[in-house]
């Protein structure tokens, strides 16, 4: 809502009118060119062994001892930076400091991004969805099922399209949802025509109302290639159930090469080579990714010329969670009998090989627009230096993977990132933070905006900054 | 080697209030532009159960003050607010009506008054504080005592000089204090006044906050290149409207810091002898007042 030059900011009940340039009561959001923008303190990381690493609350001054700060090395993130809009305005910090005697300059600045979206990683092998279905998030269309990779679903969330292609409706929740899983938070999915699921970067899926507790430890076939000698001399027959290839042991390679006879066991589904089926039942959350609850379902019969009496049966799913023996009765009928103390362990062995399941959020960005022009007066050095690995890219201080090609399109781990390190913007668009480093000499050489370059000191004394301690898992930013 | 940072879980309250764990029995909340602190050691039940409490109380505050924003904005004035965080506030307020003050003079000791009260349940507390951005209100059982850091000297930041207290009160069961506040020009709060800071000992954190401020603003001198703006130029909606508040001191002869930390004092001993603050600090560009003592 506008009324003359001011906004109303709807972040909070106190409903702040903000004259353009002016902050709000809570100093964190702010009118910025007549948008309503986060601009919490800059976040900076020092690298020192913190107590404990704890976030230091600037209002905590008892606890920042003011006088290690200019002495440790600091990086100044992108978090809190803000941004310079129009932007071919210099980005808003550009921080000089010095490794190894090498002068280096950090370029920093929160970029405004529509074209970005998550790449989320769910390991689970219990069905999401068809591919290319579509993924809802409160009724709207946020994104939708990409390729299935091993052992993990695959979701592709935001992005240009929902941000702002379809009802204002979907832009918003599309933006709320993203902005949520780049801050960690839970965000509740569901899928057309599969599960509902709540995704949190770093904690295992929620799938239906279930947690999943473990990744399978690899298809039907690959846990017959792994275990076949362990259970040889304890059982007769191994039937791995597998939504993606059912093993069967007698039949599969590891079963000939051991010289177990047939069992003449026979299943449903399609045969794909030897011991190696396709398509047993449908996919769901039952055994091994499947629909079924009963593993007997899937087992049409034996081969009377083949089976024998007393033959010993197990019956596993993927991840080990599901199991049951069975000992063939005089009719060839599979009878439930307990299971021996040697394939118990066996059983108990897939589980634990299997490891925690969990969702992994990555944030796809792409800074190939104008906000280079924040950095450089002539955009397309910057991105060739990033390419020629002059520059390094960072967000939030945590590294990224740069994608070749063209443009400056990057990729991060949020977990990597600091807490709420994004923020976002009525167009609707994602706030990220983006910083460059590079050799001082390298950035004037690329047209770099050297009347804006500061010291550190400079920005400690001028700044409000809010201190994290370094994440040890990620690269030092600063560096030759 | 490096530590690896212990990154704090946010929980998001249906009206917005945030809260994250700092560490063992430490909170940070914040909701809109209130920002604490919560802090508390005892048994552990009792620690959870007070900072369960703190939390569900914080929830609904910024709610409350909202709805009677417009009255908390304007001269104080007896039996006209009704929440019980505006009510602290009112009563903070009142005793300086002869001067120009609202009772958003006190809201952020308020605030921590209101949730340290949450304290008084649990018998297995030893100490609790809540740290509104320095407002500070304390609960402590008997025996039980804080010894309270003075980082007074905010100049010095300025002046890069190594970190050290510049005072510390110890503040034991048997003294009736259970507020400190402090206020300067260089605070979020703005000051009519040019000192560094005020730090005020009081029974409540509201009194604490309220008499800091007056104090503040009555450490005061005239000198051209005191840099003084119209706070309603520099915040939307600021309680002080037209009334000039302090954006820059220039270093000061010692004489004109010695008048302006008299007037200060003057102020200070005033409301000591009405019994409305129980001691006061002082910092004026290096130099110190003391009033009363804790």
């Amino acid at each position: 809502m506008t009324t003359e030059d001011k906004i109303r900011c709807d972040a909070c009940p106190v409903l702040c009118m903000i004259s353009k340039g002016r902050t709000g009561a809570c100093d964190r959001w702010g009118n910025v060119e007549g948008k309503l923008t986060r601009v919490d303190p800059v976040v900076l990381f020092r690298k020192v062994t913190a107590q404990q690493g704890e976030l230091t609350g600037f209002l905590e001054r008892t606890d920042w001892d003011g006088g290690v700060l200019p002495d440790a090395p600091v990086f100044v993130s992108g978090v809190g930076s803000g941004t310079t809009y129009p932007d071919y305005k210099p980005a808003p910090f550009i921080v000089a400091s010095k490794h190894d005697g090498v002068d280096m300059v950090t370029v920093v600045t929160e970029g405004i991004f529509s074209y970005c979206s998550f790449k989320v990683k769910i390991d689970t092998d219990r069905y999401l969805g068809p591919e290319q279905a579509t993924v809802r998030c409160k009724g709207e269309a946020v994104g939708h099922v990409t390729t299935i990779e091993y052992g993990s679903q695959m979701l592709s969330l935001g992005g240009v399209h929902h941000l702002t292609g379809g009802s204002k409706k979907e832009g918003r929740v599309t933006c709320d949802t993203m902005m949520d899983l780049g801050n960690r938070k839970p965000v509740e999915l569901q899928i057309d025509g599969g599960a509902s699921v709540i995704v949190e970067a770093g904690k295992p899926p929620v799938v239906n109302g279930v947690a999943e507790q473990r990744m399978r430890v690899g298809c039907g076939s690959a846990t017959i290639g792994i275990f076949a000698r362990q259970w040889h001399g304890h059982v007769d027959e191994v039937v791995v159930v597998d939504d993606h290839i059912t093993g069967i042991l007698t039949e599969h390679q590891a079963g000939r090469f051991l010289d177990m006879p047939p069992s003449g066991i026979k299943i449903k589904g399609r045969k794909s080579t030897p011991g190696r089926y396709f398509q047993v039942a449908h996919p769901g959350t039952g055994w091994g990714g499947t629909d079924i609850t009963d593993p007997l379902s899937i087992v049409t019969g034996f081969d009377s010329k083949v089976a024998r009496p007393g033959l010993r049966v197990l019956m596993v799913s993927t991840t080990g969670e599901d199991a049951a023996y069975f000992v063939l009765d005089d009719s060839l009928r599979m009878t439930p009998a307990p299971m021996p103390e040697p394939v118990r362990r066996v059983v108990d062995r897939i589980g634990e090989n299997c490891e925690p399941a969990l969702c992994t959020v990555l944030f796809l960005m792409g800074a190939g627009g104008s906000l280079r022009a924040g950095v450089t007066e002539n955009p397309v050095r910057l991105t060739r230096s990033i390419k020629e690995l002059l520059t390094r890219v960072t967000s939030g201080g945590a590294p990224v993977y740069v994608w070749p090609g063209g443009g400056i399109t990057v990729m991060v781990d949020v977990t990597r990132m600091p807490e709420n390190a994004f923020g976002w913007v009525p167009t609707p668009a994602i706030v990220a933070p983006i910083e460059f480093t590079l050799r001082l000499a390298d950035y004037e050489a690329l047209g770099g905006h050297m009347d804006r370059v500061r010291s550190v000191e400079d920005v400690l004394r001028a700044e409000r900054v809010r201190v994290l301690g370094w994440d040890g898992l990620n690269p030092w930013p600063i560096g030759t | 080697m490096l530590e690896v940072a212990q990154r704090p879980q946010v929980e998001r309250a249906p009206t917005g209030a945030l809260r994250a764990r700092l560490g063992e029995g430490r909170w940070h909340f914040q909701h809109g532009p209130i920002d604490l602190v919560v802090g508390a050691e005892g048994d552990a039940e009792s620690v959870c159960a007070f900072v369960e409490a703190a939390w569900a109380r914080m929830q609904t505050i910024l709610g409350e003050l909202v709805r009677e924003l417009s009255v908390l904005r304007a001269p104080v004035a007896a039996g006209v607010l009704r929440g019980p965080v505006a009510r602290r506030m009112e009563a903070a307020c009142l005793p300086h009506c002869v001067q120009f003050i609202t009772p958003m003079a006190a809201v952020a000791g308020a605030v921590a008054d209101e949730l340290i009260a949450c304290a008084r349940e649990y018998r297995g507390l030893l100490r609790a504080h809540v740290n509104n951005g320095g407002d500070i209100a304390l609960h402590l059982a008997p025996g039980a005592r804080y010894r309270v850091g003075l980082f007074a000297d905010l100049g010095r930041i300025e002046r890069r000089e190594r970190w050290r207290f510049d005072g510390d009160a110890e503040i034991g069961f048997d003294t009736p204090v259970r507020g400190v506040a402090t206020s300067g020009w260089r605070g979020r709060s703005f000051s009519l006044g040019i000192a560094d800071s005020v730090t005020v000992l009081a029974r409540t954190a509201a009194q604490a906050d309220a008499a800091a401020t007056m104090i503040a603003n009555a450490v005061n001198v005239d000198h051209p290149a005191i840099a003084r703006r119209a706070a309603a130029s520099l915040k939307d909606d600021s309680d002080l409207g037209a009334r000039l508040v302090t954006v820059e001191v220039p270093a000061l002869p010692a004489a004109l810091i010695e008048r302006a930390l008299e007037a200060g004092s003057a102020h200070a001993h005033a409301l000591q002898a009405r019994g409305v603050v129980q001691s006061a600090v002082l910092w004026l560009q290096g130099r110190a007042r003391t009033v009363g003592s804790p």
